[in-house]
C-alpha cells in the first residue's frame, strides 16, 4: 500500500506540494493535508462522472466510438473549419499546453486560456504597468501587512492563508498571524473578511476610485480626496494608506473583484501603479490569486512559445494578440468562431449565455476526464487522463514557481498531451491527403 | 557515419593561431577530424571567412526573459532588423516567430543560428524556478545551452559565510548547481538581492546585508573560495555592486582587485566580470557623469586573473532584465516605465523594465561609447567577451551592427557626429582610432569562451572539437572592414553556412534544419559527510521557510532531453 | 414585488469542490442559488429554499434563495456556473473579460423550479 509524500495538488493556483496520498488497488483511498478542493480532486475523482469512452454526437445523442474514430472526426472538424477557437488547457500540464499551441499554430486557430474569464485583465494590467511581485515565500517570511482585495481565499484558495500568508510562520514573521495585519477589501463581508483585522467594504464597482484615492494619499496629495470615496470615508482611506506606507513589507493579493468588476483591467493597472508608488516608502508587492492550478503555466508556455500569454490568433500564420478582439468570449459573442476545441476547462459552465449559445451552434470537440456542461454541447468527446494523478507533468503556481506533478496511479486513459499529439498527426495526414 | 568536407574555407581560428588561412575542414559524425573519405559530402566555402560557431557566454534568453515578453507584447511586432526580427509565419521547417528584444523561443534558436552562433549561456537561473529555464531551453532549437545559477543573495550561502563554514558552503553550491542543473556560479549585486527583500540595497562592497551580518565582499570571496574548492569549470561570474551608478567604476576595480588573491587550480580566470559597461561610470551624479572606461581598462591591462564582457549598448528600444532588483525599480521610476519585479524566497531578486537608448541623450551616448572604449582600450582580446547583455543593452540580433563599431572608426564617426557636445565632453571614444580585426573579433565571440568556460571542444576548429562551424560571405583579402562596414554587417547577419555538430542548420541565411541542442550542467562531487551536514541545514530551511517541499526542489532528468553532465571534483 | 439588485458572481468552496462533478446534484446545490441578505429576502417575501427569478438585460434564470447577511442591501450573489451565466453580461468592453460582476438585475419570487444543469444546457441547444 504505497504512501506517496509531497504530491502536488492539481486543483487551484495554490499548487500545494505537501499532499500525502495513500494508494490501494490503484485507487487513492486516503489523503492528508489537502483542503476540500484537493480532497475533491484526489479522493472525489473515484466518485465523479468520468467520461469512460470517446463519443460522437449522432442525431442529438452522444454515442460511444473508438478512439481512432473520435480523433478522425475531431481532426476533420479542425481541418474543415476556418476559424477554430481552442479554449481551456488550464487543468493540465505545460507539456500538454505546448502541444495544444502547436496544434493551434498548424490549424491557424485561436487559442485562449481560462484567464479570459479570470486574470486576463491582470495580464493587460501588467502590460500597461508591469507586475511587481514576489514568490509566496517572501510573503510568508516577511509580510507584516497582507491585503486581500476582491478575493476570498477561505473559499477559493483554502490553504493559502496557512501555507503562504496570514497564518504562516516565517523567518522574520515568527508569530504567524500575530506578526501581521490582515486587511480585506470587498463588496460584502465574506468568510475571509470575517478573519480580517480590518475589513473595508466598498461600493461594488468602485475599486478604481479607492485605488486612485490611495495613490493620492501615498503620493502626498490628500487634498484631492473627497470626503467619501468608493463608499468609505476619507479618514478610512488615509488610515489604509498609512497602514500600507508604514508596513515593513506589504502584499496585495487580488482576485476577481479586481479583474471582473467595472474598470476591469484598469483596476489591476491601478494596483500596479499603487505598488510602485508604495515602494517609494516601503516594500510592497502584488500577487494575483490564480484560479486553475495551471492557468499560470498556460501563460508561461504561451508567452515563451508565441510571445503572448493568452488570446493568441494564428490565422495569419504568426501569433497575433488583441484581447477584446481575439479573446475566447470575443470570438464567440461575435459569432466568428466556426468550431471549438475545449480541453481542461469548461466553457459551457463558465461563459455567459451569448457565448454559450454560439458554442451550441458550432461543432465542439471536448477533451476532458469528466462530463460537464461543455459535454452537453460537444459533438466529439475524448476522455483524458487526470493530470497530477494519472499523469505527471509541469504546473506553475500562482507566483510562477514551477513544480512537477506526480503520477500516482495507473490509467488506460490517454493524456491531453498524447491526444493533442494524435490530433496534430491526423490533421497533417488529412491536409496532405487533400 | 556522416562525413563532410568543407573546401576552401578561409579559416580564422585564434585557438590555433590561424589567421585567415584558406584550408579544408574535415568533419565526421559531428566532430572535426584530420581527414575524410571520398564519400564525404562537399561544401565549397568559396574562400569565405570561416570561424567556429559563435558562443554567447552571457545572454538573457531563457527564464526571466519570459517576464520581458509578457509585459511587452508590443515587442512582438517590432521589426527593426528585417530578417532577424518581427513576426514570421510558420514554415515547413520553422515554427512561427515573433519579437525583437524578447523573441519567442523558436526565434531565439533560429536567429542565433543565422548569426553563426551555436552555443549560448543563460546569464541567470534562480534555483527555485530552474525548471522554467530548462522548459524554455527545450523549446530553443539548434543551440547548445548552459546556464549560471544565482547564489549571491542566498540565505544558506550568507549564513555559511557568516558562520565560517567553507566546506558546507562548497557542498551547498554543488547541491544548488545540481538542483538547478546549472553550469556555474552567478553573483548579482552580492547581498543586494536580500536587502531588496526589504526594499533596500547595499551601497558598496563593505555595506553589511541587513539581518545577515555579511558584506558583499565576504559573499564574493566566500563563493570564490567555494568555486575553486569544487574546481568548477567556470569561475564565479559577477555582476558588480552599484551597477548603473555614476562613480561605480571604483567599486568595479575594487571588486576585481579583491580577486587577485584567488588562485584557481583549473586553467582559467579567477573571476569573470560581466557587462562592465554598466559598471564603468565616473562622476558623482548624472550631472557630472562621464566615462570610467579608461580607469577600468587601465586596471584590466595590468591584470591577468580575470575576463570580462562588454555589455554594449545598441540605440533603440531595449529591455532590461536582471537579478539586480533595486536597479530595475530605480530605472522604472526615473524613466517612467512599466516595472516588473520577482523576488525569490531565500534566494535572490529580479526586475524587468523596458527602456530605450537614444543618441540624443548624452547619458545613453556615453553608455554606448563606454562599451566600445573598453574593447579598444584593453590590449588583450583574450580577456574580452563580446556581449550586449542581450537584451539589456540591446537585442543579440544587433551583434553584426555592433561588430562594425569595433572594426570601423568611420562607422563610429558616423554615429558620433550625431552626438551633442555634452556627450562628447564625457567620452574618450572620438580620440580612439583602433579598429579590431576579424581575428580579434573571432577571439571575442568564440575563442576566449572556450577557456573561460573550460569547454575545449567549443569555440575552435581543432581536431576533436565539435563541428560547429560558421561560414560568412566575406572574402577577407577583398574587403576593408573599416570602409565596407555595411558589407561586414550584412555578412554576419546571415551566415552562408552554419553547421551544428556537422549538420547544416543555416544556408544562405535561411534555416535548413532544427536539431535539438544539448544542455551542459555541472555535477560537483563532495565528500558524503560534508554533504550530509549541509543537507541537515537545508532541511531546516525547507521545513520552516521555503514554500515548496525539499523533495520537489531538484530539477528532474526529464527536463534535460540531451544532457551533458560535466563532473567536477572538489579539494576538501 | 421586484427587488432591484446589483448582481455579482464568484467562487465558493462548495462550487470548487464540485468542479469535477458538475453533473451531480451537489453541483446544483452549490451553484443554483442566489444570495441576498435577510432584509432583502424579507422584502421579497421569501425564505431560504424558495425559488427566485433573476432577470437582467441578458436573460432570466430561476434559482433558489439563500440568506447571507454579509451582503449589503441590494447586493445579489450567484456562484459562478451556468445559472449565473444565464444572466451575466457577455460584453467584454474591448478587453476580453465579460461582465461577470456588477450586472443590474431584478429579482422576484416565483413558483417555478430551478432547472437542473442538463436541462439548462439543453435550452442552449434548442435556441
Amino acid at each position: 500500500m504505497p504512501v506517496i509524500k509531497d504530491a502536488v495538488c492539481s486543483l487551484c493556483g495554490s499548487l500545494c506540494d505537501d499532499i500525502t496520498v495513500t494508494v490501494e488497488d490503484n485507487k487513492i483511498t486516503k489523503i492528508e493535508n489537502a483542503c476540500i478542493l484537493g480532497h475533491s480532486k484526489f479522493v472525489g475523482m473515484f466518485e465523479h462522472d468520468r467520461i469512460e469512452k470517446p463519443m460522437i454526437r449522432k442525431e442529438g445523442e452522444l454515442v460511444p466510438v473508438s478512439y481512432e474514430e473520435a480523433i478522425e472526426a475531431a481532426s476533420k472538424i479542425l481541418v474543415n473549419s476556418r476559424r477554430t477557437l481552442s479554449y481551456g488547457w488550464c487543468s493540465t500540464s505545460c507539456e500538454a499546453i505546448s502541444k495544444a499551441i502547436q496544434l493551434a499554430e498548424e490549424t491557424g486557430s485561436l487559442i485562449d486560456s481560462t484567464a479570459n474569464v479570470c486574470h486576463g485583465p491582470s495580464a493587460l494590467a501588467a502590460q500597461e504597468k508591469g507586475a511587481p511581485g514576489a514568490s509566496l515565500g517572501e510573503i510568508k517570511n516577511r509580510a507584516d501587512v497582507i491585503v486581500f482585495w476582491g478575493c476570498n481565499p477561505v473559499h477559493a484558495h483554502p490553504r493559502h492563508m496557512s501555507r503562504y500568508s496570514s497564518f504562516s510562520k516565517g523567518f522574520f514573521s515568527t508569530k504567524g498571524r500575530k506578526s501581521r495585519k490582515m486587511v480585506v477589501i470587498d463588496v460584502r463581508k465574506t468568510d475571509t473578511a470575517k478573519l480580517a483585522d480590518k475589513y473595508v467594504e466598498i461600493e461594488q464597482g468602485s475599486d478604481l476610485l479607492l485605488i486612485t484615492a490611495l495613490r493620492s494619499a501615498v503620493n502626498g496629495h490628500e487634498d484631492v480626496i473627497p470626503e467619501t470615496v468608493a463608499g468609505i470615508s476619507k479618514e478610512e482611506v488615509l488610515e489604509l494608506a498609512e497602514t500600507l506606507k508604514n508596513a515593513q513589507f506589504s502584499c496585495i493579493f487580488f482576485g476577481m473583484g479586481v479583474t471582473q468588476s467595472r474598470s476591469k483591467y484598469k483596476n489591476g493597472d491601478g494596483v500596479s501603479s499603487l505598488i510602485s508608488d508604495l515602494n517609494q516608502h516601503s516594500k510592497a508587492v502584488m500577487i494575483g490569486m490564480r484560479g486553475h492550478y495551471n492557468v499560470t503555466g498556460f501563460g508561461q508556455v504561451a508567452t515563451w512559445e508565441t510571445g503572448f500569454p493568452m488570446a493568441i490568433d494564428f490565422a495569419r500564420g504568426f501569433p497575433y494578440y488583441n484581447p477584446g478582439e481575439t479573446g475566447a468570449n470575443d470570438v464567440l459573442v461575435r459569432e466568428e468562431a466556426d468550431a471549438a476545441i475545449i480541453s481542461a476547462a469548461d466553457a459551457g459552465a463558465h461563459f455567459p449565455q451569448k457565448a454559450v449559445r454560439h458554442l451550441a451552434k458550432i461543432p465542439v470537440i471536448q477533451i476532458d476526464p469528466y462530463a460537464n456542461p461543455t459535454t452537453e454541447l460537444a459533438d466529439v468527446v475524448i476522455p483524458a487522463a487526470v493530470v497530477g494523478i494519472e499523469a505527471e507533468g509541469t504546473a506553475y503556481r500562482m507566483d510562477a514557481i514551477p513544480l512537477r506533478m506526480k503520477k500516482l496511479i495507473d490509467t488506460e486513459f490517454k493524456t491531453d498531451e498524447q491526444i493533442a499529439k494524435d490530433l496534430i498527426a491526423k490533421v497533417r495526414e488529412l491536409k496532405e491527403g487533400a | 557515419m556522416s562525413e563532410i568536407l568543407i573546401k576552401n574555407a578561409n579559416v580564422c581560428d585564434p585557438a590555433q593561431a590561424i589567421n585567415c588561412e584558406t584550408m579544408d575542414i574535415c568533419i565526421r559524425d559531428g566532430k572535426i577530424v584530420e581527414s575524410v573519405s571520398e564519400n564525404a559530402k562537399v561544401i565549397d566555402a568559396g574562400g569565405r571567412l570561416t570561424m567556429a560557431g559563435g558562443f554567447d557566454g552571457h545572454t538573457h534568453s531563457a527564464g526571466k526573459i519570459n517576464v520581458g515578453r509578457f509585459i511587452n507584447p508590443n515587442d512582438a511586432r517590432k521589426n527593426l532588423v528585417p530578417g532577424l526580427s518581427g513576426p514570421e509565419a510558420r514554415t515547413e521547417k520553422t515554427r512561427a516567430q515573433v519579437g525583437y528584444n524578447t523573441p519567442n523561443t523558436y526565434a531565439i534558436g533560429y536567429r542565433y543560428a543565422k548569426l553563426g552562433y551555436t552555443t549560448i549561456c543563460e546569464a541567470a537561473i534562480p534555483l527555485l524556478a530552474a525548471r522554467h529555464t530548462h522548459e524554455e531551453f527545450k523549446e530553443i532549437p539548434i543551440l547548445d545551452k548552459m546556464g549560471l545559477s544565482l547564489f549571491g543573495s542566498n540565505w544558506q550561502v550568507m549564513e555559511y559565510i557568516r558562520d565560517k563554514e567553507p566546506e558546507k558552503l562548497a557542498a551547498y553550491v554543488a547541491w544548488g548547481l545540481k538542483a538547478s542543473r546549472g553550469y556555474g556560479v552567478k553573483i548579482v549585486n552580492a547581498g543586494g538581492g536580500e536587502a531588496w527583500g526589504w526594499g533596500k540595497n547595499v551601497s558598496g562592497l563593505y555595506d553589511p546585508v541587513p539581518n545577515f551580518d555579511v558584506t558583499p565582499a565576504e559573499i564574493l570571496m566566500g563563493l570564490a573560495e567555494a568555486n575553486e574548492k569544487l574546481q568548477l569549470p567556470h569561475s564565479v561570474h559577477v555582476h558588480c555592486n552599484n551597477l548603473g551608478k555614476p562613480g561605480n567604476y571604483e567599486t568595479t576595480i575594487e571588486t576585481m582587485k579583491m580577486f587577485e588573491k584567488v588562485k584557481p587550480v583549473v586553467d582559467r580566470q579567477a573571476l569573470h566580470v560581466t557587462h562592465v559597461q554598466f559598471n564603468a561610470y565616473a562622476g558623482t551624479s548624472w550631472r557630472d557623469f562621464e566615462t570610467g572606461a579608461p580607469m577600468v581598462a587601465d586596471y584590466l591591462n595590468g591584470a591577468d586573473h580575470l575576463t570580462f564582457d562588454l555589455g554594449q549598448v545598441i540605440f533603440g528600444p531595449a529591455v532590461t532584465m536582471t537579478a539586480d532588483g533595486p536597479v530595475e525599480y530605480a530605472n522604472s521610476r526615473m524613466l517612467h516605465e512599466k516595472w516588473s519585479n520577482q523576488d525569490i524566497e531565500l534566494e535572490d531578486a529580479s526586475g524587468v523594465v523596458p527602456l530605450s537608448y537614444s543618441p540624443k541623450s548624452f547619458i545613453n551616448a556615453v553608455q554606448w561609447a563606454i562599451g566600445i572604449e573598453l574593447a579598444l582600450l584593453v590590449d588583450d582580446p583574450w580577456k574580452m567577451m563580446f556581449t550586449t547583455d542581450s537584451p539589456n543593452g540591446g537585442s543579440f540580433v544587433n551583434y553584426p551592427e555592433a561588430y562594425t563599431y569595433l572594426m570601423s572608426a568611420k562607422k563610429r564617426e558616423q554615429i558620433i557626429s550625431g552626438f551633442g557636445q555634452m556627450a562628447l565632453d564625457r567620452m574618450v571614444l572620438p580620440g580612439l582610432d583602433k579598429e579590431l580585426s576579424f581575428y580579434e573579433l573571432a577571439i571575442m565571440t568564440r575563442s576566449m569562451q572556450s577557456k573561460m568556460y573550460s569547454r575545449p571542444e567549443k569555440g575552435n576548429l581543432k581536431v576533436g572539437s565539435d563541428a560547429d562551424v560558421a561560414i560568412y560571405d566575406i572574402i577577407t583579402s577583398d574587403i576593408d572592414p573599416s570602409v565596407e562596414h555595411e558589407k561586414v554587417k550584412q555578412a554576419f547577419s546571415g551566415a552562408t553556412y552554419t553547421l551544428k555538430d556537422g549538420k547544416v542548420v543555416v544556408k544562405d541565411g535561411k534555416i535548413e534544419a532544427t536539431p535539438m541542442g544539448r544542455t551542459y550542467w555541472v555535477n560537483a562531487k563532495v565528500p558524503a559527510d560534508i554533504d550530509s551536514a549541509m543537507q541537515k541545514d537545508t532541511d531546516i530551511k525547507f521545513r520552516k521557510y521555503y514554500t515548496v517541499s525539499k523533495s520537489n526542489y531538484m530539477v528532474e532528468d526529464s527536463y534535460l532531453p540531451i544532457p551533458v553532465e560535466i563532473s567536477a571534483e572538489g579539494e576538501f | 414585488m421586484k427587488l432591484k439588485a446589483n448582481l455579482i458572481s464568484g467562487r465558493t468552496a462548495d462550487q470548487g469542490a464540485h468542479l469535477e462533478a458538475k453533473t451531480y446534484k451537489g453541483y446544483f446545490d452549490a451553484c443554483a442559488y442566489c444570495e441576498l441578505n435577510s432584509s432583502d429576502l424579507g422584502k421579497l417575501g421569501v425564505s431560504e429554499g424558495d425559488s427566485l427569478k433573476v432577470t437582467t438585460n441578458f436573460g432570466e434564470v430561476v434559482v433558489f434563495a439563500k440568506a447571507n447577511d454579509g451582503n449589503p442591501d441590494g447586493l445579489a450573489f450567484i456562484p459562478m456556473g451556468p445559472w449565473a451565466n444565464a444572466v451575466l453580461d457577455p460584453d467584454t468592453h474591448g478587453c476580453g473579460m465579460p461582465g461577470l460582476k456588477g450586472v443590474p438585475s431584478e429579482i422576484e419570487a416565483t413558483k417555478e423550479e430551478p432547472l437542473d444543469m442538463k436541462s439548462l444546457m439543453k435550452q442552449y441547444r434548442e435556441d
